[in-house]
This record gives C-alpha cells, structure tokens and sequence, in this order.
C-alpha cells in the first residue's frame, strides 16, 4: 500500500528543531563559561551578553527544538502508523512557515538584547513587542499541528470504524489535545496582558494575573516536550530491542493520565508566590503528585518489555537480560541512557514538588540543574534516538555512522551528568539562579567556584556531542549507502488489543474531565485578581 | 482489555508509594503548619515612599514587639533590599515583610527557610526562627530582575538571643 508519509515535512521540522539545537548550545557553552569567571581575564564578562543569551539559550531549547521536534517526529508518526497521509498536507506546511516566521521575528530584539527577559518572559520587565509577537505565532503554528493530529485521527477513525487507534497516534493526539489546553494559560497573558501593554495600549498590568496564567501553561509544557520520548519508548523502543510491547493497555491508560493530570498542576511553580493562598497551592501540590503515577507505570512497562527483549535475545538470570539488549542500536542506547537520568531527574522533582522542602531550593541552581538533567537529559537524548532510529526511514539512506551515533549518545550522557551533578549541588549550597558572575563577599563564593568548573567541562562535553549529532545526520543524506527496511515498525503488544471500551480509543470524554478539573484548580485563583482590589505595573526596561 | 497481574500490583504499589508522599507532606503541611508564603495582600508599589505608607523609609528595619518578637520591613528595589544591613536574635520568632519598589524580586537566606518571591503590587510575609548565630549571611535575590541581578543582596546577621 503506497501513501504519502510526509517524510519532507518531518525532515524540514526536524532540521530547524536541531539547526536551533546547536546554536543553542553554542550559547550554553559560552554562558558556563562566563559563570566559572573564565571569561573575566579576557575582559569579556558582560551581562548585557549574558542575559541576551541565556534569553536566547532558553527561547530555543524550550520553544523552538521541542514545537518542531515534536511536530516533525508527530507527522511521521502519524502517516506511519496508520499508514494513510496526513488530513491537509498544505495547512500542515503554512503551519512550519508561520512558526518560521515566529521564531525569526523574536530572534531580531532576542539578539539585539531587546528581548532579555528570559524564556519565562518575567513581566513587569518590559520586551520590545516583536518578541511576544514572534512567540505568539510560534505557538499557533504548533496549534496548526495539533489540528492535523486531531483530524488525521478522526479521519482514520471514520474509516476504521471499531478499530483501536494504534498507540503511537493515540499518544500523538493526547499530546497535540494537552497542548491545546496548557497552551491557553500562556495564550492569554500573552494577547491580554503582554502585547497590549507592551505596545502601550494598556499602561499596568497585573503580576500576579500575570504570573498565574503563566503557571496555567509551565507544568504541562514540559509534559508537552516529554509525550514524544514516552510515545518512542512504548511504541518503537520495545521492536528496536527485539521484543514486544508489554503492555499496549497500560500505555493507553498513561498517556490518558499525562493528558488529564499534567495541566492543573501548575501553581506548584508558584508556591513561593505570595499572591496565591496556602490551600490552592496544597490542592496543586495533590495533583502535582498524582502525576507520578503515569511516569512510575511507564517505567514499569518499559522495563518489562526490555526484559522480554533482553530474555528473547538469550539473556538468563535476575539481570543477564540486561546485558543482552541491543547496547548498540542507537534508540535502544538512548531510552536506557534517558531512563537513568529520568531516575536521578524524577527524586530531585518530587522534592521541588513538595511544599515545605521546595522552600530550600526555590529558584537555587538545584532547580536549573534539574530541569537540565530531565529535559536536556531524558527528553532530549530521546530525541537523538528516535532521529538516529528514523532518519534513514526518513531520507532512504542508511545512518552515516552508527559508531558515531553510539558516541554521541554516550557522551551527552556523560555531559549532561558533569553539567548536572555539581549544578544541583551548588543549589543546595545556596547560589541562586540566573546570575552571571558572582560579586559576592561571602565564604559560599569559594565552595561554588570548583563545582562551577566541572559544569564548564560538563559544557564543552556536550558541545562536542551536539556537533557528531549534527554531523551525523547530515552526511546521512549523502550516504550512497540505500537503507532496505524503509518501514517504521511499531512494537507489537503481547496481547493483542481486544474489547478497548471506547473511553480509552478518543478523548471526547476526557476534555470534559479536564475542562472540569481546569475549573476546579483556577477558575478561582484568577477571578481572585478581579474580585479585590489589585495595582498594577508599568513596564520597566531591563 | 488485558491487564496483567504483575502490572496490576505495580499500580497497587505505585498508589501506596504516591499516596504516603503526600500524606507525610499533608501531615506536616497540617500537623506543624507549615505553609509557603502565601498572604495575598496586595500594596500600591508606586507609593510605597510616601508617608503613612506601612513601607515609607522610616518604617523599615527591625522592630521589637511588645511580646518579644521582632518584625522585619524591607524594601526590595533594584539593586538591593533595604536597609542593607540587618541584625536580629537567634531562636526567637521573627516576621518578615517585603515590598518590591519595581519589579519582580526574590530572596533567599541561604540554609534557611527565608524565602519568597518579591512580587511588585503584593506584601510578602514569611514568619521564620533562626537557630543559629551568623554574621553577615548574604541575602541573595534569586529572582531575574534586570543586568544588575548579579549585584542584589544584602546582608543579614543573627545574635545571641540575649544580646540583642
């Protein structure tokens, strides 16, 4: 059966996602440079630089590798596993363009430190317009995705009628359905409060309005970014180890929990936000720990069915079947390598998660360290692995080096764990985040300083691995070497799916479930700001 | 649908483990009655200066309370919070309040629970007990708040209960 699988959309999405991904890390090497005072003997210590950059370092990591990744490896996805081409392949492209087009209108006052205000966009600091603007389209670029997911679902539906909807895509559209939602948050700070008064249409706005909307968007984002690595790991992972899915259901049931859960949640990012009463954050706090349930399920049908793996392959014993998984199929490599760090990544996150201890790490390096480790660690390096498990797919060329790939993959492991380890560590010793030298007469200056420089080698580590990356996938569009298995093959479950009710094959039920759990966790924390009396902010330049 | 046994006691224990995280949390949260910083009291940062103002200069610093407890008014603006210099007593309940003067701030005492956003339109309060002596603890801003972050903070200092 031919059908169009959209492998030139795909490609065209991934390549700006990693494009941006290497700039990105250029700007991450020079920014552990200039906090390890390496960069002061040459007289080159700006913060003028450095918050332009760690600006831009974070626009494009968080924003613009993770929307086209996840687009890119979403439309392959999608055509792939129902084997039928995407609903409107045209809007899909007008969707890439437009998100383009964002990502160049913010990089102008992003580059030209008119936009210094972080990923995070910090209001009352004021940006030049052109950043929110940018980022705006950015996101409704991505929502044009979410719209191709949805309708190539409910066409496949249609003519598949009583089928389950293959898990690869029933992950896909619970991610493009999450974001729809949690993008909301972020959507109306945006164009209610940020533009308007940007632009000077409006003379103050309200932080903490501000700061609660955005809080609607920051927890589920990142589960936004994570879908695709869980989705790689139940769906390819288990296939590219030589076995099956252990459990199809169980992922299902995951994904759906991740979708319902991950957004109600976020006013854990502001429990030291003294606009916000004890009791909402604790209802948060609730949820923020259901969340785990689907991570802890996900792991245990990943194991197993890397053990089903590893004992078809002729490992014996409690854990022989470890040593006998594939090590060197790249995406076998990188979902072990990201469950570890996920391991690591998910302890420090139930402390942040907590209450009363979050108190001690607040806004300490501990919490950039650990969003390192469990975005740039777990979600990225799936990201590697599923481009090095796809590429040739993709281009019909066989992977340039898989010598190279298991290298790379091992050293952004390595990287990431130098950069992360001593970077957690200083948060516990009381150094707060984003500061770019520190001026501090202060015995703690001496205690950070050795940890700061093991983070610098932990940079150049990692920049090392992102250019065998790039390298990598590049010449694999050269190879002349023809890749013969051009098929995407998705993990067969032990038991096939049988007698799926149909809450678990849609997700009409579940909006309702989410749009009442939305009301129930902020309808009140944002009407409070209408229901007292509140003054507002003018803008302040940096 | 198929779910099998060992994924069915998986979930069971996944339930428990999630379930005693967040009572040992509630049991605390409730128990002890610890809570984040969470006052919801909003302020016009634009005339914290003026007279009459809770925030007005002559107003900040330590003050004693009639019971024996101190409370603490600071201003934070960039680049500083003031006074930049503060001294209170060890093992003695002391109440913090912030202002932000312009933009969003934080502070953090290292190794203490001292912490709270700064959010400008909005009084932060965090009632705290320092154990022990210190002399000159930085309190750090811990929040991006313009190219001069890098230079906010001020400096607290503890005393022996009597001496104070």
């Amino acid at each position: 059966m031919k059908f169009d699988k959209a492998s030139g959309l795909s490609l065209a999405n991934l390549w700006v996602a990693f494009g941006f991904f290497l700039v990105a890390c250029l700007l991450g090497v020079y920014q552990v440079a200039e906090r390890a005072g390496l960069l002061a003997d040459f007289g080159l210590e700006s913060p003028v630089l450095y918050f332009a950059s760690v600006s831009t370092h974070g626009v494009l990591m968080g924003f613009v590798l993770t929307t086209f990744a996840i687009m890119g490896f979403g439309y392959y996805m999608a055509t792939t596993s129902l084997k039928r081409e995407i609903w409107n392949k045209p809007l899909a492209w007008f969707g890439f363009y437009l998100s383009i087009v964002g990502v160049l209108m913010a990089a102008v006052p992003l580059l030209t430190g008119n936009a210094s205000v972080l990923f995070t966009f910090y209001p009352p600091l004021v940006a030049h317009p052109a950043f929110y603007i940018g980022a705006t389209l950015l996101v409704v670029g991505s929502w044009v995705w979410c719209l191709e997911m949805i309708m190539t679902m409910l066409a496949w539906k249609k003519e598949n009628p009583g089928q389950p909807v293959p898990l690869a895509m029933f992950g896909t559209v619970a991610n493009a359905i999450m974001w729809l939602w949690t993008s909301l948050g972020v959507a109306g700070e945006v164009l209610f409060q940020l533009i308007p008064w940007s632009l000077g249409w409006i003379e103050t706005i309200d932080v903490g309005l501000a700061r609660t909307m955005f809080s609607w968007t920051l927890h589920a984002i990142v589960y936004f970014w994570l879908f695709p690595a869980y989705i790689a790991m139940y769906t390819l992972l288990p296939k590219a180890a030589g076995g099956r899915l252990f459990s199809d259901e169980m992922g299902r049931i995951s994904f759906i929990m991740l979708l319902v859960i991950s957004v109600p949640i976020g006013m854990h990012h502001l429990y030291m936000d003294p606009f916000q009463s004890a009791g909402w954050k604790f209802v948060h706090m609730f949820g923020t720990f259901l969340v785990m349930m689907p991570t802890l399920l996900t792991g245990f049908t990943v194991l197993a069915s890397l053990e089903i793996a590893g004992r078809l392959r002729g490992g014996k014993g409690l854990f022989g079947w470890i040593a006998a998984l594939p090590w060197k199929d790249p995406l076998t490599l990188a979902a072990i390598l990201a469950l570890l760090m996920l391991t690591f990544g998910g302890f420090g996150g139930a402390i942040n998660a907590s209450y009363a201890m979050n108190t001690m790490v607040h806004n300490t390096q501990w919490i950039t360290g650990h969003f390192h480790l469990i975005f740039g660690g777990t979600v990225v390096i799936l990201y590697f692995g599923l481009a090095y498990h796809l590429w040739p797919k993709m281009t019909g060329k066989q992977l340039a080096s898989l010598s190279m790939a298991r290298m790379q993959l091992w050293s952004w492991f390595i990287g990431m764990l130098v950069l992360t380890l001593p970077w957690h560590w200083i948060g516990i010793l009381g150094q707060p985040r984003r500061i770019s030298i520190t001026p501090y007469d202060s015995p703690l200056v001496e205690q950070w300083y050795p940890h700061e420089v093991a983070m610098f080698f932990g940079g150049l580590i990692l920049i090392v691995s992102a250019f065998l990356l790039i390298l990598n996938l590049y010449r694999t569009h050269g190879n002349d070497q023809v890749e013969e298995n051009s098929e995407v093959e998705y993990a067969e479950p032990v038991h096939a799916v049988v007698g799926l009710p149909k809450i678990m094959n849609g997700f009409a039920f579940w909006n309702v479930v989410i749009f009442a759990y939305l009301i129930a966790s902020y309808a009140y924390p944002i009407a409070q700001f209408f229901l007292m009396e509140t003054f507002g902010t003018i803008p302040w330049s940096i | 649908m198929h779910v099998d046994q060992t994924e069915k006691k998986w979930l069971y224990i996944s339930l428990f483990v999630t379930a005693v995280m967040i009572g040992v949390l509630t049991l605390f949260a409730v128990g002890s009655n610890i809570h984040p910083p969470s006052n919801v009291e909003t302020i016009n940062s634009d005339t914290l200066h003026l007279e009459g103002s809770e925030f007005a200069e002559d107003n900040l610093g330590v003050k004693k309370m009639p019971d024996g407890s101190y409370e603490v008014r600071m201003v934070a603006a960039r680049y500083g919070f003031y006074p930049q210099k503060i001294k209170v007593p060890a093992n003695t309940p002391v109440k913090f309040r912030f202002a932000s003067a312009d933009v969003l701030h934080g502070i953090h005492v290292p190794f203490t629970n001292l912490s709270t956003m700064v959010v400008p339109g909005y009084v932060s309060e965090v009632n705290t007990e320092f154990p022990k002596e210190s002399v000159d603890t930085p309190m750090f801003c811990n929040e991006y708040c313009g190219l001069g972050h890098d230079h906010m903070w001020s400096k607290l200092t503890v005393v022996a209960k009597e001496a104070k």
